[in-house]
């Protein structure tokens, strides 16, 4: 096993060196730059040029691929950020928002479990029964629930209608000053609304897979010798049944992350929450390809790395699967 | 298949709803006024519905809505059809040839698919409707399927590789038939069902999608009218609270039309899969 998980991050290098030589080329080809958002109605044709010269943009693409590269393999340095903060680390705009959205990802797959597991283990419990069906519809109403939609009546509901939750932000501007536990509980009143909103439309797959694993096994050989033991009912299915079901469960828990990273970008939008995936979005409209380029890597890497982590977790669990 | 949704009354009920949208847009688009429904009147700005003789009311530029709304359900339901359309026909295509032929073509078709999918779909939109200077509806349907065929053909090819193996096939290769022939002939028919479900599903799921991107900003053009650029009104939180008939109707057609769907898609999917069938 551990030979094929070596191999597959070795073609992962390759893979990652062509993604970052494609995305650089069409960045080039990208219409605008970034400079030109700094351009005010004084600014001199030369002086835009000596920006952009400063900026190493008139170098032929080759060799402003071979320096971003260069920096990123020998200093580690992700280049400058040119059009969202001028002239500050990448790795520093990026690694501002990354807490907010790594907080806001833990949250809402905190919310998603909470929510998937019990209702997933009811429906399997009631199944065909009234219960269950109520849990299927509200399935089929969270997969039709675009999330964008979905958030604009969050807020409309629960942020505008009735002031339960902050409508838009990550943190309120008086409590980021006030620092200190202020500041965290802000954060956190700022993270439960976006939070419920992700989680609720995530639940769907992990509530099938769950209702349809707990079904398998109720007619499992291992069962029905249980119950022909005399194990009481209860028993079986948290000491049985339910201890298999949840440990693949809990072997997606990195894709299922993932998932929630990437879903944050409607989320984030919709909500104004200042993480990646608004950064991402903003990064694009203004043509900074530095902060752009880097979160396309950022998020082609945890994607590949989360579905190998995923794959080794199952393996631990449940040595009867091989990957390949 | 069709006796797994007559039997299933959510389907049914999704079904006859999702029928009678699709008809009313596309029957009534043709009697609207393209160029009445587009001329902006500083007299008639955000007025309620039912005020002046504007059953939906008017958007900030004086627009019926009700027209409005009708271009932009069209519109977005083009758009979600050509791309699931033709997602589905790529991936498809891509998936039964992967899936039978196995082995090399197999090995490097699936590396492709590999390496579009390592980064995330949306953010692929993103950076390439960002690319395309002036681009318009059919350009960014075109970009969609282009990055949306994959899942498609995975699953595609899962189930032909299953097929591949199976004796129908060897004994077809045996009498000489062409591999073509096996593929479309007598590989295809048996994913029929398979296919049909991943289709509904699919659309449900790009009719989101599209209207969440419009909704960044990505999706269709700003000038083209579509239920994403109509929800997009409730950016503004005073329009979202108070002049809620401007989004709202655009953001219930879009939920109803991918509950139907997926109504039926479900039904579907259990048709296809013996183990869940219920009749």
């Amino acid at each position: 096993m551990w030979k094929t998980i070596a191999r597959r991050f070795l073609i992962l290098i390759p893979q990652l060196f062509v993604l970052s030589l494609i995305v650089f080329i069409i960045a080039q080809i990208m219409p605008g730059d970034a400079l030109r958002g700094r351009l005010g109605p004084d600014t001199t044709f030369e002086q835009y040029m000596a920006l952009r010269e400063a900026a190493g943009l008139n170098d032929p693409w080759y060799v402003q691929y071979a320096r971003w590269m260069g920096d990123i393999l020998l200093r580690g340095d992700f280049g400058t950020s040119l059009g969202i903060s001028p002239g500050r680390p990448v790795t520093e705009v990026i690694g501002e928002r990354m807490p907010n959205t790594v907080r806001l990802s833990l949250m809402t797959s905190l919310f998603l479990y909470m929510i998937a597991v019990p209702l997933g283990i009811l429906a399997a419990r009631k199944k065909g029964r009234i219960l269950d069906k109520t849990i299927m519809v509200y399935t089929f109403v969270a997969l039709s629930l675009p999330s964008v939609v979905f958030g604009l009546f969050n807020i409309l509901n629960f942020a505008l209608n009735r002031q339960w939750f902050p409508s838009r932000g990550s943190i309120d501007v008086l409590a980021f000053g006030a620092g200190g536990m202020v500041a965290f509980m802000s954060r956190i009143e700022h993270l439960l609304l976006p939070a419920l909103t992700g989680a609720m439309l995530g639940t769907v797959t992990v509530i099938y897979f769950l209702r349809s694993e707990i079904i398998d096994f109720e007619a499992s050989d291992f069962v029905t010798t249980a119950k022909s033991k005399g194990v009481p009912n209860n028993k079986i299915y948290t000491r049985h049944i339910l201890r298999n079901a949840l440990l693949p469960i809990a072997g997606h828990f990195g894709i299922v992350i993932a998932g929630v990273f990437v879903g944050s970008f409607f989320i984030e939008t919709v909500f104004s929450f200042s993480g990646m995936g608004e950064l991402f979005i903003t990064s694009i409209m203004r043509r900074d390809f530095p902060v752009a380029n880097t979160l396309i890597m950022f998020y082609a890497i945890m994607g590949v790395v989360s579905v190998l982590i995923a794959d080794i977790a199952i393996t631990i669990i449940d040595p009867r699967i091989r990957i390949k | 298949m069709w006796r797994e949704v007559k039997n299933d009354k959510l389907a049914l009920i999704g079904l006859f709803f999702f029928i009678v949208i699709v008809a009313t847009v596309y029957l009534w688009y043709p009697f609207i006024d393209q160029a009445a429904a587009d001329r902006v009147n500083l007299l008639t700005r955000n007025l309620p519905p039912g005020e002046g003789g504007f059953l939906l009311g008017t958007d900030p530029s004086g627009r019926d809505m009700l027209p409005r709304l009708i271009l932009s359900a069209r519109n977005s339901f083009n758009i979600a059809f050509l791309v699931t359309g033709g997602a589905t026909l790529i991936g498809v295509f891509v998936g039964l040839f992967s899936g039978y032929y196995g082995g090399h073509v197999d090995n490097v078709i699936m590396r492709i698919i590999d390496f579009i999918t390592m980064v995330p779909f949306i953010m692929l939109v993103i950076v390439f409707v960002a690319l395309i200077p002036n681009y318009t509806p059919l350009t960014f349907s075109l970009i969609f399927i282009a990055f949306s065929w994959q899942p498609t053909a995975r699953l595609i090819r899962a189930k032909a590789l299953q097929q591949g193996e199976l004796d129908y096939v060897s004994a077809s290769k045996t009498l000489g038939t062409p591999n073509i022939i096996i593929i479309f002939r007598e590989v295809l028919p048996n994913l029929v069902s398979i296919i049909t479900s991943n289709l509904t599903l699919t659309l449900a799921a790009n009719m989101g999608i599209e209207t969440g991107l419009t909704f960044l900003g990505f999706g269709l053009p700003h000038g083209v009218p579509s239920l994403g650029n109509l929800v997009h009104f409730a950016r503004i939180p005073y329009d979202m609270q108070n002049r809620m008939w401007l989004w709202l109707p655009a953001a219930l057609l879009i939920i109803v039309m991918m509950l139907c769907i997926n109504f039926v898609g479900q039904a579907l999917n259990r048709a296809a899969d013996a183990k869940k069938r219920t009749i």
